[in-house]
C-alpha cells in the first residue's frame, strides 16, 4: 500500500519511538495490563502503523464497495441507498399473542417480521407431546397445525411484508406452512420475500435443535434450496448462522470460520443437486453475532464478504456477481447480556449494533436489555428497536461507507481474521469436511474449550464485566417482566385437539402416507409435506414420519 | 484406592426438556470435574424420568438440573416428585439458568437445594457442593 522508501522511514521512525517516547512514558506510568488481548484472546498491540498492513494491495484485498472482493460493502453506497432492515425477532405464546406483538411492531416503524417459535416447534413436537410440558409458548411461539399459522399471520399481507423464520430441523414443514397461507391470501411463491433460516449444520454444532441425523438432514435441506430457487426467487433459502455458534460460546474467529464452511458445504449440496451456482447462490443469506469487542467484530464482517468472495469465485467461478456478495443479517450478543443491572444491556447492544452497521450489515435485532431474565416485554422491546432508529438517524455514521476502512488496526485485525478462519477451514478440510467433522466432536469441542477459557477469565477477572464481576451493586431495582402463564398451554392444546377434530381424515392419512414413500424415495419433499401441511397434518406428525424414515438424532453428551 | 474414590463427590449434570443451551451446563461439569469431582452428564433433552433412573443408577450425591427455556416451574417439581418415589430423598437437587427470583424462592420451599442463576462462578458452584455435601 505504501511504497518501500516510506515503509522504511516509518519502520525507522517506530524504533525510535520505541526506544524514546514508548519506553519513557512505561517508565513513569506502566500499562493496566500485562497483556493486552481481543474478545478472541488474540493479542493487541499498543500502537499499528502502516507497517503491519506492508503486504496489502488495496485493490486485490479491500477494494471499491459494490465491487469484487466486497471488503468494503456490497453496495456502492451501503446505508447511504438503503438503511438495514430493522428485524425485531418476536414471537411467544399463542399465535394471537404473536399476531399481537407483530402489528404493535409494524406500527412502530419495523420493516419486517421475525419469528421465533417455541421449543416444542424448534424440535418438531406437537404441543400435546409429553416432552413438550412446561415448554409450550415459552420461549417462542408454538405453531402445531397450519391454523396457527393462519391465525399468526392474521391481518399481515404477504405479499408486502419480509419474514425471517427462525427454524431448522422442521424447517420445510414451516416454509410449507408459510406457503399454504400465502396461498389462502392469494400470493404466489414467486412474490414471497423473506429468509428460511434452514441452517441445520449449526444445530449439531452448537444451536442443538435437530430431529435427523446429519445425512439425512442434509437431504431434506437440498430439497429446500432446490425448490426455493425453482419456484421462489425472492425468498432466501438459507440464513448461514455463525449467531447461535457465538451464543454457544465460540469465539469470533470460530463463528466466522464454522459459518462460511457450512455455508460453502451448502453451495457443494446445491451444485450436486443439479442447481448452478448462479441460480441459488445470491439467494444464500447469513445471520451473524454482534458481540463487544467492537473492532474485532467490525473486522469479522469485512473478513467474512472477503473470504465468501474469494472462495465462491476460486471454486465456482459464477458469472453473476450477486453470487460472490455474502448479505446478512445481525443480532447483538444475548451471550453478553447480563442479570445483573439489566439495564446495563441498552449500552452493550448499542455498541454491539454499532459495530454492525459499521460492518456493513444489511438487516439488524437488538436484543432487550431484559431478555436474561424473560421474554422482552413492550417497553423493552421498544427501547431496542429505537436503539437502531438512533443509529441510523441521530448518529450520522451512515453517511460514508466503511468508514473505518483504512485504519491500520481495522486492516489488520480483518486480515488476521481471514488466516484464522483459513487456518481452521485446513483442519476441517483434514477431517474430511463439515459432517465427519461434527461426528468427530470437532467444531463442539473447540467451542466448548473457548467457552470454558471465556469462564475462567471472568473468574479471573483478566475480563471485566460490569456489574458481574466489577461494578457490582448490592441493591437492584427489580424491572418488569412479560410472563407466559399456564394458560398458553392450556389454550394450545385446545386448539390443537380441536384440529385433529375437525381435518378430513382420509385425505391427513393419505397426505402422510405419500410423504413417507416420498422421504423413502428420492423425489423432492416440498410438495408432499405442502400437501401434508394442507390436510393440517401438524408439525410432530410430519417430523414423526422423517423420525421413522431417517432416524433420530442423539446428543452425544461429551463435555 | 477404592476409599479414596469413595470420597469423592458425585454429581449427575442433566439437561431436562427441550431446552437446547448447554454451555453453562458442560461449563459446569467441566468445573466439577476439574476440581476432582465425579461428574455424569446426560447430554440433552432427557425426560425427568430419564433424568431420575440415571441418577439412581449411577448413585450420585446431587442432581443438578440446568433450565433456561422457562419450564422450570413443571420440570423441578416433577424431578422432585420422582425422586420421592425412587426413594432418593438423601440426593441433593440444585439447578441453574434462568429463573426469575419469585420462582427461585418456590423452588427452594419444596426442596431444591440451591439455583444459580447467570453470572454465578463456577468456584460458588463448587464451594456449594463441598459444604453441603459432606463425604
Amino acid at each position: 500500500m505504501i511504497d518501500v522508501q516510506s515503509l522504511k522511514k516509518i519502520q525507522e521512525r517506530k524504533v525510535q519511538w520505541e526506544q524514546t517516547t514508548l519506553k519513557k512514558t512505561l517508565e513513569v506510568m506502566p500499562e493496566r495490563q500485562a497483556k493486552f488481548v481481543s474478545l478472541s484472546n488474540r493479542p493487541v498491540k499498543v500502537l499499528y502503523t502502516p507497517l503491519d498492513i506492508a503486504g496489502m494491495d488495496y485493490n486485490e484485498d479491500i477494494g471499491f464497495p459494490g465491487e469484487y472482493p466486497f471488503t468494503r460493502g456490497i453496495h456502492a453506497t451501503m446505508h447511504r441507498g438503503r438503511l438495514w432492515t430493522m428485524r425485531q425477532f418476536a414471537g411467544f405464546g399463542t399465535a394471537e399473542d404473536t399476531n399481537r406483538r407483530f402489528h404493535y411492531l409494524l406500527s412502530q416503524g419495523q420493516m419486517g417480521l421475525s419469528v421465533a417459535f417455541d421449543l416444542p416447534t424448534l424440535m418438531g413436537y406437537d404441543s400435546d407431546h409429553p416432552i413438550s410440558r412446561g415448554e409450550v409458548g415459552r420461549e417462542g411461539v408454538a405453531i402445531d397445525s397450519l391454523e396457527d399459522m393462519e391465525i399468526l399471520f392474521k391481518g399481515i399481507p404477504l405479499d408486502q411484508i419480509s419474514t425471517s423464520m427462525t427454524i431448522n430441523g422442521p424447517a420445510i414443514v414451516l416454509l410449507a406452512m408459510y406457503l399454504a397461507v400465502a396461498e389462502k391470501q392469494g400470493v404466489p411463491p414467486a412474490q414471497l420475500r423473506g429468509t428460511l433460516q434452514a441452517d441445520i449444520l449449526k444445530e449439531y454444532i452448537a444451536q442443538r435443535e435437530w430431529i435427523c441425523p446429519p445425512e439425512p438432514a442434509m437431504r431434506i435441506l437440498t430439497d429446500i434450496i432446490v425448490y426455493c430457487t425453482r419456484h421462489m426467487p425472492r425468498w432466501n433459502s438459507i440464513s448461514i448462522s455463525g449467531y447461535h455458534i457465538r451464543e454457544a460460546g465460540s469465539t469470533a474467529v470460530q463463528e466466522l470460520a464454522f459459518t462460511l464452511y457450512d455455508g460453502l458445504t451448502y453451495v457443494d449440496y446445491g451444485i450436486r443437486a443439479g442447481l448452478e451456482v448462479d441460480e441459488f447462490a445470491p439467494r444464500l443469506s447469513f445471520f451473524f453475532n454482534a458481540h463487544n469487542d467492537f473492532f474485532e467484530e467490525i473486522a469479522k464482517y469485512r473478513a467474512a464478504r472477503r473470504i465468501w468472495a474469494r472462495e465462491l469465485k476460486r471454486r465456482y467461478n459464477p458469472k453473476n456477481p450477486r453470487s460472490l456478495m455474502l448479505r446478512f443479517h445481525t443480532q447483538t450478543a444475548g451471550c453478553s447480556a447480563t442479570a445483573q443491572q439489566p439495564l446495563n444491556n441498552i449500552i452493550r447492544t448499542t455498541i454491539q449494533a454499532l459495530a454492525a452497521v459499521l460492518g456493513g450489515t444489511q438487516s439488524l435485532h437488538t436484543n432487550s436489555y431484559d431478555e436474561t431474565l424473560a421474554l422482552p416485554t413492550e417497553e423493552a422491546v421498544t427501547i431496542a428497536l429505537r436503539t437502531q432508529q438512533i443509529i441510523a438517524y441521530e448518529s450520522e455514521v451512515t453517511n460514508t461507507v466503511d468508514p473505518l476502512g483504512g485504519s491500520y488496526y481495522l486492516e489488520r485485525l480483518t486480515n488476521e481474521m481471514e488466516e484464522a478462519a483459513y487456518d481452521y477451514f485446513k483442519k476441517l478440510d483434514a477431517l474430511g469436511g463439515m459432517i465427519p467433522a461434527i461426528h468427530q466432536g470437532f467444531p463442539q469441542k473447540e467451542i466448548q474449550e473457548a467457552a470454558y477459557t471465556y469462564q475462567k477469565q471472568i473468574e479471573n477477572k483478566e475480563k471485566i464485566i460490569v456489574g458481574v464481576n466489577e461494578f457490582v451493586a448490592k441493591e437492584e431495582t427489580p424491572i418488569k417482566i412479560l410472563k407466559i402463564g399456564p394458560e398458553v398451554e392450556k389454550k394450545q392444546l385446545e386448539r390443537l385437539e380441536n384440529v385433529k377434530k375437525r381435518r378430513d381424515p382420509i385425505k391427513h392419512k393419505a397426505a402422510l402416507e405419500q410423504l413417507r414413500a416420498a422421504a423413502k424415495g428420492k423425489e423432492n419433499l416440498v410438495p408432499p409435506v405442502l400437501e401434508a401441511v394442507k390436510a393440517y397434518a401438524t408439525v410432530g406428525e410430519i417430523c414423526d414420519v422423517f423420525r421413522e424414515v431417517f432416524g433420530i438424532y442423539q446428543d452425544p453428551g461429551f463435555f | 484406592m477404592a476409599e479414596e474414590k469413595q470420597k469423592k463427590i458425585r454429581v449427575l449434570i442433566a439437561k431436562p426438556g427441550l431446552d437446547g443451551h448447554d454451555r453453562g451446563a458442560k461449563i459446569i461439569a467441566r468445573a466439577l470435574r476439574d476440581a476432582g469431582m465425579e461428574v455424569i452428564y446426560t447430554g440433552l433433552h432427557q425426560t425427568p424420568e430419564q433424568v431420575v433412573a440415571t441418577a439412581l443408577q449411577e448413585d450420585v450425591d446431587a442432581i443438578g438440573l440446568s433450565i433456561l427455556s422457562g419450564a422450570h416451574n413443571y420440570l423441578f417439581p416433577r424431578v422432585l416428585e420422582l425422586m420421592k418415589e425412587k426413594g432418593l430423598e438423601d440426593v441433593m437437587l440444585f439447578g441453574g439458568g434462568i429463573i426469575p427470583d419469585e420462582d427461585i424462592a418456590k423452588l427452594k420451599a419444596m426442596g431444591v437445594k440451591e439455583i444459580f442463576t447467570p453470572g454465578t462462578s463456577t468456584e460458588e458452584v463448587i464451594k456449594f457442593l463441598r459444604e453441603n455435601i459432606k463425604k
